[in-house]
């Protein structure tokens, strides 16, 4: 808030100022450059997350707001007893167990390949691989579902070809969350960079040392290139395991929003947007969001407590 | 000692300087086909929305059509249009012939490249043949989408919402950069804590207020929503740029300050020209986020078509017109090509931004 007053009286220039401590100048001017996201912070953050606890523990809705109630916990009990929202739960944890392995494990080896000293074109082949993730995601979804259609699609034609049966990647509660994640490779680019840059800050002295002992290419790799890279891959997970929770736009064009099939692609964000936008429970909605925020932070802070044993800072620990 | 048993093993010839460089190409050779090879499947399906955005309605049903754009063909015999077969001969050729007399048992056919016309009696079901087909791609597919779609009122709305959420997201997370970079006061490093921690929190538990805070402000149905939050700096276009103003060296600033400079004039003069890289890569994510921008737009202009950005129309488009893939390819293909283009002019922005992000703490 202070941020807000200092904006309206910017500190005077140099000259006409002596009386003010240069030290206090100084901290006066990064209020002013910072104003911007105090301001945001509280407008956007900080005061909707207040606004959204409140929320939570009334029937508040936008038709009729004067007639908004205070239910207490009643929100949240709904929340238990809710079958959509177990529902949800376990489409979305279906779907994250399978997704972000596949999506570490492809980022890491999309990366060790086009890092390969003995590779030429890296530049290019690299954008390539990042090109995806230029593409809207509506329009992207719209492609797969085309590819991965049961009986036109080139997936299953492939499958044909080589004496596979077809797979109803689309319309199956069996093959919707591994069709979810063939989609999801295409968002890879960020993480396969970033991989990138942390197979180039590993010194090549100690491959060198290693190769002298007489370690394989796996063993330097695992040994060596896995433990120097946690940090890298640490960051990567993180990020990874919050757009999974947040998982939206995909799910919402395959389906038009309705979650089919028979539910399983009804992720928590999907529920939270049917809830609080269509039927318009705005207060339900206020506490499906911090459940999914509570899992969000208990699963981040799950990550890190078992980062500080497993993930290797090579300046010491931070 | 493995080293050593290899050597013997190897014949003279192996160790002279043109099989060495021969072998170490193929080792080149082999890694750049196997990475042609992989890269080209994770690609596929940009292949497959190409080849059907440019086909006809229907082929990709109809049996024995191939996967690129083709049309059944069909030749001129006595000034007439007839479907061509593949026809098997009885000599075990198979040779492109017209059907000129369908038969049930047996049909007569004509050799196109036969100038006497020569009438070539088959005997077999005709119904039992391949019709052969050449390739013809279309463009109706985008005339059609681009018309019912109203493209060019797409594109424009599209533009100008993420050209004006950039231009504010830019210039708010310079100044608020340039804050956490160049001055010290109390709090800062607990501020910045939090800057980054936004990073995590989920948008879905602001989302209820901030939705019920705009309908109130009567922004709702309005491109207010999609543009001013981004005025306000955001974590990681913030965490990018204050990395790169730290990296530039403080004796320019305190030059230009000898030099009777403000604040603002520092970072006008002497920040923002070293930092061309960084704030071009800022603009350009923020601006790609604005353009594949799903959910907001989603939220505030679901009923308002006028206003609409190209996410949400093209997949009101894919509700109705679900069952029409070329259509739906074309409006793909056509709501890609502006990023597309872009990327690889700028790639070498892009990929050093997700860099810093991601790696320099």
């Amino acid at each position: 808030m202070t941020a807000t007053i200092e904006e309206l009286e910017p500190p005077r220039p140099p000259a006409r100022s002596l009386t003010i401590r240069p030290s206090v100048r100084e901290a006066l001017w990064g209020f002013v450059f910072i104003g911007p996201w105090l301001i945001g912070l509280v407008l956007f953050t900080a005061g909707p997350m207040l606004v959204s606890l409140l929320l939570s523990i009334t029937d508040f809705n936008l038709v009729r707001p004067e007639a908004t109630k205070f239910v207490g916990l009643d929100n949240y009990l709904r929340l238990a007893s809710d079958p959509t929202i177990g529902q949800s739960l376990v489409a979305t944890f279906k779907f994250a167990v399978l997704a972000i392995p596949i999506t570490m494990v492809a980022s890491l080896g999309f990366a060790v390949l086009l890092n390969h000293p003995k590779l030429a074109f890296k530049g290019p082949l690299r954008a390539l691989v990042y090109l995806p993730v230029m593409i809207p995601l509506v329009a992207s979804t719209l492609v797969w579902i085309g590819f991965l259609n049961t009986e036109t699609g080139w997936l299953n034609a492939i499958l044909r070809a080589v004496g596979l049966p077809k797979i109803d990647w689309i319309n199956s509660e069996a093959w919707i969350y591994p069709a979810l994640s063939l989609m999801g490779l295409w968002g890879i680019g960020n993480f396969m960079l970033i991989n990138i840059a942390g197979l180039q800050s590993v010194p090549t002295e100690l491959y060198e040392a290693a190769r002298m002992d007489g370690a394989g290419a796996w063993t330097q790799f695992r040994r060596i290139t896995i433990p120097l890279m946690s940090p890298v891959l640490l960051y990567n997970l993180v990020i990874i395991l919050i757009g999974t929770f947040q998982y939206f736009t995909q799910a919402f064009v395959l389906t038009n929003g309705r979650g089919d099939p028979n539910n399983s692609t009804l992720f928590m964000n999907l529920v939270l947007y049917r809830e609080g936008f269509i039927f318009n429970h705005m207060g339900y909605a206020a506490a499906i969001a911090w459940l999914l925020f509570v899992i969000v932070l208990a699963l981040t802070l799950i990550l890190f407590a078992f980062a500080r044993r497993r993930v290797y800072y090579a300046g010491g620990e931070r | 000692m493995t080293a050593v048993a290899r050597a013997e093993g190897r014949s003279f010839s192996d160790r002279s300087p043109v099989a060495k460089s021969y072998r170490r190409f193929l080792g080149r050779a082999s890694i750049l086909m196997f990475a042609l090879v992989i890269i080209s499947a994770y690609l596929l399906p940009l292949l497959y929305m190409v080849t059907t955005a440019f086909q006809q309605p229907g082929q990709s049903t109809t049996p024995g059509a191939p996967a690129y754009p083709a049309a059944p063909q069909t030749a001129t015999y006595q000034g007439q249009d007839y479907p061509v077969y593949s026809v098997p001969m009885p000599d075990g050729s198979t040779r492109q012939l017209i059907l000129v007399e369908p038969g049930r048992e047996s049909s007569v056919f004509v050799d196109p490249s036969d100038a006497a016309q020569t009438r070539i009696e088959w005997q077999g079901r005709w119904r039992t043949l391949q019709q052969a087909w050449t390739f013809a791609p279309i463009v109706d597919n985008f005339t059609t989408a681009w018309n019912q779609l109203n493209f060019p009122r797409l594109l424009r709305n599209t533009f100008l919402i993420a050209l004006l959420s950039t231009i504010g997201a830019v210039v708010s997370s310079m100044l608020v950069a340039y804050g956490f970079a160049r001055f010290r006061f109390r709090g800062k490093n607990a501020l910045f804590v939090i800057l980054i921690a936004t990073i995590i929190l989920p948008f879905q538990v602001t989302l209820i207020p901030q939705y019920v805070l705009f309908t109130w402000l009567g922004w709702n149905g309005t491109w207010l929503p999609l543009i001013i939050p981004h005025c306000f700096a955001n974590a990681y276009n913030v965490f990018l740029l204050r990395q790169y103003f730290l990296s530039i060296p403080r004796e320019l600033d305190e030059a230009a300050m000898i030099d009777g400079a403000g604040p603002f004039r520092v970072l006008r003069s002497v920040i923002v020209p070293q930092s061309v890289a960084a704030i071009t890569a800022v603009a350009l994510f923020h601006f790609f986020f604005a353009w594949n921008d799903f959910f907001v737009p989603l939220l505030y202009l679901s009923s308002k078509p006028e206003l609409q950005p190209l996410s949400i129309a093209i997949q009101q488009y894919n509700a109705l017109y679900a069952t029409q893939p070329t259509l739906i390819q074309a409006s793909a293909l056509m709501t890609m090509a502006v990023p597309i283009v872009v990327f690889l002019l700028a790639q070498r922005a892009f990929m050093r931004g997700v860099v810093i992000t991601g790696v320099e703490k």
